[in-house]
């Protein structure tokens, strides 16, 4: 085969991108729009039909937004993407394709808080009934599966204590059980992670964090691996089934490998509507053009913040899959060999009250609720994101008492360093 | 030759090159595959004959159907074939009988025969199998991105603004092969099992 392979850092600049045939812009136009006009009534009905590649309406989709969905799409070595309004909307839409009320899906326990509360929660309305499994031991899921079940979902670096997750093995029980495994890869991003090449069939993204990196807009985008076979029974009608949406097209049948990614916008987005703003999609396409160097300070800083309070009095563990003797180090040198990322946990000797404190102290970390920005970040998820969850609970999602996370943003290390020591000193 | 995947090269050669495409299988039902890659073939410009002995009598976007591939009467560049793998190699025997034969055989995504691939590459024709062509043009083009398809193809020139009837360029330059290489892996799995 003669065609080169360009790399990471080039695709995170050039894919999905083109001069603007109108204007010849070179960057991506914020096409801010909500609909686009028809050449003539052929052409209206051929893209209603699903027939001829184009743009109706904003809600289905935009140029801009899909240049983002090809730029993250390219990353994550998948066929296709849906950029939507966030990570939930992308979680709701993945699994409305996926399931049916009364049907399951086997999800890892240690999530994302949000995560817990929709799928606990807000899925539970739908009758879509979610059962958790030990992240950390492959085994618990394959007891989970039942005959209802219809996906797994994990987070390939776990919220709140950045650790890893044991892709492969958790792809090998989904396999076994025929239902796609679904990743999060929103604390990774594809520059540290690839789950697609580790058995994923389904990519997840708040791209919110990382990959848009500078915390001011929220998005979300569902990839499609192309390699789930959705013809198999009538398990997903969604893509197997003709649907009555599109006057009888199956959709597996006349898309192929992108397939799922065309039924999350044509029967997701299409009719739940959560569609990404334009000028969001532009803002985070800037983002993802400097990922590869963002993300590689991000881990550097990570490691050494880590290290630093590895060693320090007032401190009682830390929770940094990048530190040699870590219970997740080998698995990070396994699927993250460039950095294990920039959000950790650590705990602190004196309980929930130091942790109050310490956050009160610092003056560079910001409070708040968010990770995967420039800026370094610092949170109590006791207190906050994990609030809603007992006591039990929070310590099982690794989010107990006495436990502070950490987000680590791209400033000098030498600063980041120096607030966190007075701050757990004064 | 490699039938799991395809460089760009050699797609790109093939519909650079053809201009006169049989569609055998093609279907008047708005709904079906293979009328949306009749309809966008035709709209790029390619000279499209309808071959499906059910619908004599009909016609495809203006172009009456004929009932099998020796009565097209003319040349023809390339054979698509828009049916399930068991009808595949009655179709490759008739087209190997043409005078003079096509110079492609094209097997519709879900579509292929090794066997009869091994014939018409005997007799010196390409062949595709399980792809579209609408697809492959779409990609190679980039027309496809708007659907946040992944073309696997990056370019730094500016593109004409498309219209109908109109030839895109495929000259792109190719990021893979002819398709990623999870969903080729996968596709690889699905033939081995049947």
């Amino acid at each position: 085969m003669n065609d080169r392979i360009p790399g990471f850092s080039t695709l995170a600049v050039h894919a999905g991108a083109q001069p603007d045939p109108t204007t010849g812009a070179r960057a991506t136009p914020i096409y801010q729009t909500t609909s686009f006009v028809f050449n003539d009534a052929d052409h209206a009905a051929s893209l209603f039909g699903l027939q001829a590649f184009g743009n109706i309406y904003t809600r289905i989709g935009n140029p801009t937004n899909a240049v983002l969905e090809e730029r993250v799409a390219a990353l994550e070595g998948g066929t296709a993407a849906l950029a939507v309004a966030s990570g939930h909307a992308a979680q709701v839409i993945v699994l409305q394709q996926l399931l049916k009320p009364g049907d399951e899906f086997v999800a890892a326990r240690k999530l994302y808080g949000g995560s817990i509360n929709q799928f606990t929660h807000a899925f539970k309305s739908f009758g879509w009934n979610v059962v958790w499994a030990d992240t950390d031991e492959p085994s618990s899921f394959e007891r989970a599966v039942s005959p209802r079940t219809k996906a797994v979902f994990i987070e390939s670096v776990a919220n709140p204590g950045g650790t890893i997750t044991d892709i492969e093995a958790i792809a090998s029980v989904a396999r076994n059980a025929g239902v796609p495994l679904i990743v999060d890869n929103t604390l990774a991003t594809p520059y540290l992670i690839r789950p697609i090449d580790h058995g994923a069939d389904i990519v997840v993204h708040s791209l919110t964090k990382f990959l848009g990196g500078h915390g001011n807009s929220l998005g979300g985008i569902i990839v499609d691996a192309g390699t789930f076979d959705w013809s198999k029974g009538d398990k997903y009608p969604m893509l197997s089934e003709p649907r009555p949406e599109y006057h009888g097209i199956r959709i597996q049948e006349t898309f192929g490998n992108f397939a799922f990614a065309i039924a999350c916008r044509v029967l997701g987005l299409r009719d739940l509507g959560p569609a990404l703003s334009p000028f969001n999609a532009f803002l985070i396409l800037t983002g993802i053009e400097t990922l590869p160097l963002r993300m590689q300070k991000h881990c550097d800083n990570a490691k050494a913040v880590a290290e630093f309070l590895a060693g320090h009095p007032a401190v009682a563990a830390v929770s940094y899959a990048g530190l040699p003797g870590d219970k997740y180090n080998n698995l990070a040198r396994k699927y993250a060999p460039k950095g294990a990322g920039a959000v950790f946990t650590f705990n602190l000797k004196g309980g929930y009250q130091a942790g109050v404190n310490l956050v009160s102290n610092l003056k560079l970390f910001s409070h708040l609720a968010n990770v995967g920005d420039t800026r370094s970040l610092v949170i109590h998820p006791a207190s906050t994101t994990h609030s809603q969850l007992d006591d039990a609970a929070k310590v099982k999602a690794g989010a107990g008492p006495d436990v502070v996370r950490l987000s680590i943003g791209i400033e000098d290390k030498e600063d980041l360093i120096a607030d966190l020591e007075q701050a757990l000193t004064a | 030759m490699n039938h799991d995947t395809y460089s760009d090269d050699y797609i790109r050669g093939i519909l650079n090159s053809v201009k006169t495409i049989a569609m055998v299988g093609a279907s008047p039902v708005e709904v079906r595959p293979s009328y949306f890659a009749f309809k966008y073939l035709v709209q790029r410009g390619y000279d499209m004959i309808p071959v499906n002995p059910g619908h004599i009598g009909k016609s495809l976007m203006g172009r009456p159907f004929v009932a099998s591939l020796a009565e097209i009467g003319k040349p023809i560049d390339m054979v698509e074939i828009f049916r399930s793998s068991n009808h595949i190699m009655p179709i490759v025997e008739e087209a190997l009988k043409l005078a003079p034969p096509p110079k492609v055989i094209w097997m519709q995504l879900g579509g292929r025969d090794d066997e009869a691939a091994a014939k018409a590459e005997a007799a010196g024709l390409k062949v595709v199998m399980n792809r579209c062509p609408k697809i492959e043009y779409g990609r190679l083009s980039s027309e496809i991105s708007w659907m946040g398809v992944n073309s696997r193809t990056i370019s730094a020139k500016r593109a004409p603004i498309p219209t109908q009837g109109m030839r895109l360029s495929l000259n792109r330059m190719s990021v893979g092969g002819g398709t990623t290489a999870a969903s080729d892996r996968a596709a690889k799995n699905k033939t081995e099992q049947s």
